[in-house]
């Protein structure tokens, strides 16, 4: 029972790190129907940032996250200015072809520029296990749950009672009905991509914290099981994205568990397509009524 | 055959072209100019043709996004890596491409029938994920060699047999979208709706264009093995898919030339990005992103070379 | 009717005669074999700069680049009693095996390089072999450790192909063997690298050889950050140890969760955590009780020659200690230079040759011989780690 609820704890801990990523692309998605695959490096890109502020201007746990939030928000915006904002009109497949641009661009530049080597994180955060009746819980992984819970309640509630919030939701419904109203589509959608990406890189300073390990690369294998899990929770569902995240944490430590670890990518494919083909616009996903 | 018979003349026009382009590359290799670097990069251009044409089909004619074209890549490279490795004949070649094929159908049915009903980014993300089943299961079997690959594989795949397979199974594709098949899974793709009221089964129309296409990467893939010598899991995992998929938008969704247009200058800029260094992926997606945002609709749009319009503008000249 | 019939015949035939006019054409080959020897040395560069295992290919890049300047500042590499300089030529394979295919055959027939250092990982060292082959150039990758890497299908070994490191089995067994005898553990955990025949090799040659019960068999992909979940169902197991092949990246990090999970059972890995990082990674709190087989071990080479030299060089020059990546690929231009002195000559296939007569050579990574299958034999030593430093070498015979 120990070690039933230790890897309950696990499995948690991994999946709000799913969920947190999970949040950027679902949001995206929804507004412009992009996947977009440079969400991940932009959790790097985040990674990063803390490592630099900590390491060269000291900056402590709260201003790092802060400013890597503000950082990453503010690259989200640069590159939807000018990689994804000329092709608002173009099929949706040339922007998933420029996101992927984009994601090597960000990978290799960063590997050109600071090396392909793996680098230590800070401990700025001194790291002290509680022992709960016989489980094992980290202060570093309280901090990430309540991080992770918080900004995706700050989320909703920004999406939900917000004008921000309504304009994106008004845009992603119908976006000419939306600039009938007098709304800017090129500020909102902007707006969100600032949202998902300040949100990754608040993943990426506290998973560098948390992991003490970061490398250019590193965006790349979780940027991919967060897509899943925004797809498995309905992409475009904030809500969805939340539950995908923690659903694929949980199902990953799962296989781990019972010792199928070198099928644990397969078992959560699996999973993904039996999701899919049961709601196949995944959990929480809108399925749209085709109109003869 | 009743495909082919319909477009003979342009299709005869088209075995000359080949057949033409095909002494060119011999008399290069002759002469010397072409040596192995410039072959293998021919060879790898025209694996990757092959590749993007079968994904062209599915995405540009049948209209479904499939991202999990190198999952069949690998079963083809697998079966000729296996049975080449006990056989070792060219005879036994030819039977690991069609085990391969064979395979890769029933791989290609089973992901088919289940996904197809899913629509646009929900398809490609469950091909995404079937590919790397595939993929998974192949790193962890013992007849695989696990993540190791498998190399010493005897090399029966020479540039001329890639380059005389690639221009067949390209005139197979570009018959199969001329014909009254490809006109449905066109009609498909472009109003599924309609389609159905017209009395088509689309279902059965999409699975038929997935089949195709998977059945071609089978045979890339034991091309690739054949040739190379040595394969491994990661060769065929997300990365290649997402290259492959790179040819196809490139070069414009819906234009095989495209596709072979495509192939042709990616390839050449990966051989000279070799120079590069370090700076060689950075270079090649800032070009993969200018390309993008100033062609939105890749290097030749929907645009199609015809030898037909070719002589229907010649006979009007005349005239 | 008729007609139609006729058609289909024909477009039959033209079909054949095309497809027999293409099959029946002979295709063109060079007749030269290897590349001679010009007015200067040229080493070529096949290595991982880009991709998944750039980390490790950078590490090898810059022992090599080390290595050359060193041989030049010296006048370069003596020649039948002429000095000539080395040139590199350093080539990006993206971790990819069909780009190390075409930068092998770029390296032999544009570059006419007279020998090849890399690729990093056996698969794109595979991928390497027919077009090397082809052009009789000799290669010595510092790290493809698979143990059929240098032979042929049928069991004869490459005439080409040459390695720094040892073979999986060799060390898999060595492990194997410490952990048993030298910390007495009967229960052993196997957690692999399941991305690479690295890992999975090594796990291998150590479930073959290890004599104890092995628990618990688990596997991890490149890249994976959290090892809880695995760490977890390792820990009722009532386990002596945990064999961990795999690259320092990963396995700083089920270290440092192991410990962080309450594991402190000893932690038993191989040469690709022989690396600074490790310690850095897990956090040198957590770094005690940790064991791998090296061949480079920065205890020992104080006290020897030629490693101590190549370790100052290297912290003089890159500001940070040397990693076992970059001594192997130091070694392998070292092996070339040997190679080249004892022929004579640098004409490519003199310099296999002479690297398949290399005894006792004294590198940094130990006193190499190169073996009939042209495996590198030398001296394996078990490092202990104790809070991120190495607290004892000891060398297993």
């Amino acid at each position: 029972m120990q070690t039933f609820f230790q890897q309950v704890i696990n499995g948690l801990s991994l999946g709000s790190i799913y969920a947190l990523l999970a949040l950027g692309y679902t949001m995206v998605y929804g507004i412009i129907k992009l996947i977009n695959f440079a969400h991940g490096d932009i959790y790097m890109l985040g990674a990063f940032w803390g490592y630099y502020v900590i390491n060269v201007w000291h900056f402590n746990f709260i201003a790092a996250l802060l400013s890597a939030m503000v950082i990453c928000g503010l690259s989200g915006v640069i590159i939807e200015y000018f990689a994804y904002r000329p092709l608002r009109h173009s099929p949706r497949i040339t922007a998933l072809i420029t996101a992927i641009g984009v994601s090597f661009f960000l990978e290799n530049g960063m590997a050109y520029l600071f090396g392909s080597n793996a680098r230590d994180f800070p401990q700025i955060v001194k790291q002290v296990n509680y022992n709960i009746g016989g489980v094992r819980i980290s202060n570093i992984q309280i901090q990430i749950l309540a991080t992770a819970c918080i900004l995706m309640l700050l989320l909703q509630l920004i999406i939900r009672y917000t004008k921000m919030g309504r304009a994106m939701r008004a845009v992603s419904v119908d976006n000419d009905a939306a600039q009938l109203v007098g709304i800017n589509p090129n500020l909102t959608i902007s707006f969100t991509f600032a949202l998902g990406s300040a949100l990754a890189g608040a993943a990426g300073v506290m998973i560098g914290l948390y992991y003490n390990s970061i490398d250019p690369l590193m965006g790349m294998t979780p940027g991919i099981k967060a897509f899943v899990a925004a797809v498995v929770g309905g992409i475009g569902s904030v809500p969805g994205a939340s539950l995908g995240g923690f659903l694929i944490g949980l199902l990953e430590t799962l296989v781990q568990s019972v010792g199928l670890s070198a099928y644990k990518d397969a078992v959560v494919y699996v999973v993904l397509i039996v999701i899919l083909l049961i709601l196949p616009t995944g959990i929480f996903g809108k399925n749209v009524k085709e109109k003869v | 055959m009743i495909i082919l018979k319909a477009n003979l003349k342009y299709n005869v026009c088209w075995f000359i072209v080949m057949a033409a382009a095909f002494y060119l590359v011999n008399i290069l290799v002759m002469v010397g100019i072409i040596d192995s670097f410039i072959e293998n990069m021919l060879v790898t251009i025209w694996i990757n043709v092959i590749l993007a044409t079968g994904l062209n089909l599915i995405i540009g004619f049948a209209g479904q996004f499939s991202l999990g074209h190198a999952g069949f890549m690998a079963i083809g490279a697998y079966a000729a890596a296996i049975i080449t490795q006990q056989v070792d004949t060219v005879g036994g070649f030819y039977l690991s491409l069609v085990v391969g094929v064979i395979i890769a159908i029933i791989a290609a049915v089973i992901v088919g029938i289940p996904t197809l009903r899913l629509k646009g980014d929900y398809l490609a993300i469950a091909t995404m994920g079937a590919a790397e089943i595939i993929r998974i299961i192949i790193n962890n079997l013992k007849i695989t060699n696990g993540p190791a690959g498998m190399f010493n594989i005897p090399q029966f795949a020479t540039w001329p047999f890639v380059y005389i397979t690639m221009c067949v199974t390209t005139i197979v594709v570009v018959n199969f979208i001329n014909s009254r098949g490809g006109r449905i899974i066109m009609s498909v793709r472009d109003d599924e709706i309609a389609a159905e009221s017209m009395g088509i089964n689309t279902t059965r129309w999409k699975l038929a264009a997935f089949v195709l296409g998977a059945a071609t990467a089978a045979i890339a893939g034991g091309l690739h093995a054949s040739y190379l010598q040595t394969i491994a899991p990661n060769d065929f995992g997300i990365m290649e898919s997402i290259s492959i998929l790179i040819i196809v938008v490139l070069g414009g969704v819906g234009s095989i030339t495209g596709s072979v247009v495509a192939a042709v200058v990616l390839g050449v800029l990966d051989t000279i990005l070799q120079d590069f260094g370090t700076l060689r992926m950075v270079i090649y997606a800032v070009a993969l992103i200018l390309i993008m945002v100033f062609k939105p609709s890749g290097l030749l749009g929907t645009w199609e070379f015809s030898i037909r319009r070719l002589f229907a503008s010649l006979k009007r000249r005349k005239v | 009717m008729e007609k139609k019939a006729f058609k289909k015949i024909m477009s039959f035939g033209t079909a054949m005669v095309v497809a027999g006019m293409l099959a029946g054409c002979s295709t063109a080959k060079s007749a030269s074999k290897g590349n001679p020897a010009g007015k200067t040395i040229k080493i070529g560069v096949n290595m991982e700069l880009s991709g998944a295992a750039a980390g490790y290919g950078n590490s090898q890049k810059q022992g090599i680049q080390l290595a050359v300047d060193k041989i030049n500042k010296a006048g370069g590499i003596n020649v039948n009693g002429k000095k000539e300089k080395v040139t590199l030529v350093i080539r990006d394979n993206k971790t990819s095996t069909s780009t190390a295919a075409s930068v092998a055959a770029q390296l032999v027939n544009k570059d006419k390089v007279n020998a090849i250092v890399g690729p990093a990982t056996t698969n794109a060292g595979t991928a390497q072999i027919p077009n090397i082959t082809k052009g009789a150039v000799p290669s010595v990758s510092p790290s493809a450790t698979d143990p059929d890497y240098t032979l042929q299908k049928n069991g004869k070994v490459q005439d080409y192909v040459f390695r720094a490191c040892y073979q999986n089995n060799f060390q898999g067994s060595t492990a194997a063997k410490f952990a048993y005898t030298n910390l007495k553990a009967k229960r052993v955990a196997v957690l692999a690298d399941n991305s690479s025949d690295y890992g999975t090799g090594l796990a291998k040659a150590f479930k073959k050889s290890y004599k104890g019960k092995i628990v618990a068999s688990q596997y991890f992909q490149e890249g994976d950050k959290d090892y809880n979940a695995i760490l977890t169902s390792f820990k009722n197991k009532k386990i002596d140890a945990i064999y961990v092949p795999g690259y320092y990246s990963e396995i700083g990090l089920i270290v440092k969760q192991a410990r962080q999970a309450g594991i402190n059972v000893p932690i038993i890995g191989s040469d690709g955590m022989a690396d600074p990082k490790l310690a850095q990674i897990a956090g040198s709190e957590n770094a005690s009780n940790i064991y791998y087989t090296t061949p480079f071990s920065t205890r020992v080479a104080n006290q020897k020659n030629t490693a101590k030299k190549f370790m100052e060089d290297y912290k003089a020059r890159y500001g940070e200690e040397a990693p076992t990546f970059s001594a192997l690929a130091y070694d392998s231009v070292n092996m070339i230079k040997q190679a080249i002195e004892t022929e004579k000559s640098a004409d490519s296939v003199k310099i296999a040759e002479g690297l398949a007569k290399i005894k006792n050579f004294d590198g940094v990574t130990g006193h190499i011989t190169v073996d009939s299958k042209h495996n590198a034999n030398k001296p394996i030593v078990v490092e202990t780690l104790t809070n991120g430093k190495v607290s004892a070498a000891k060398e297993i015979k």
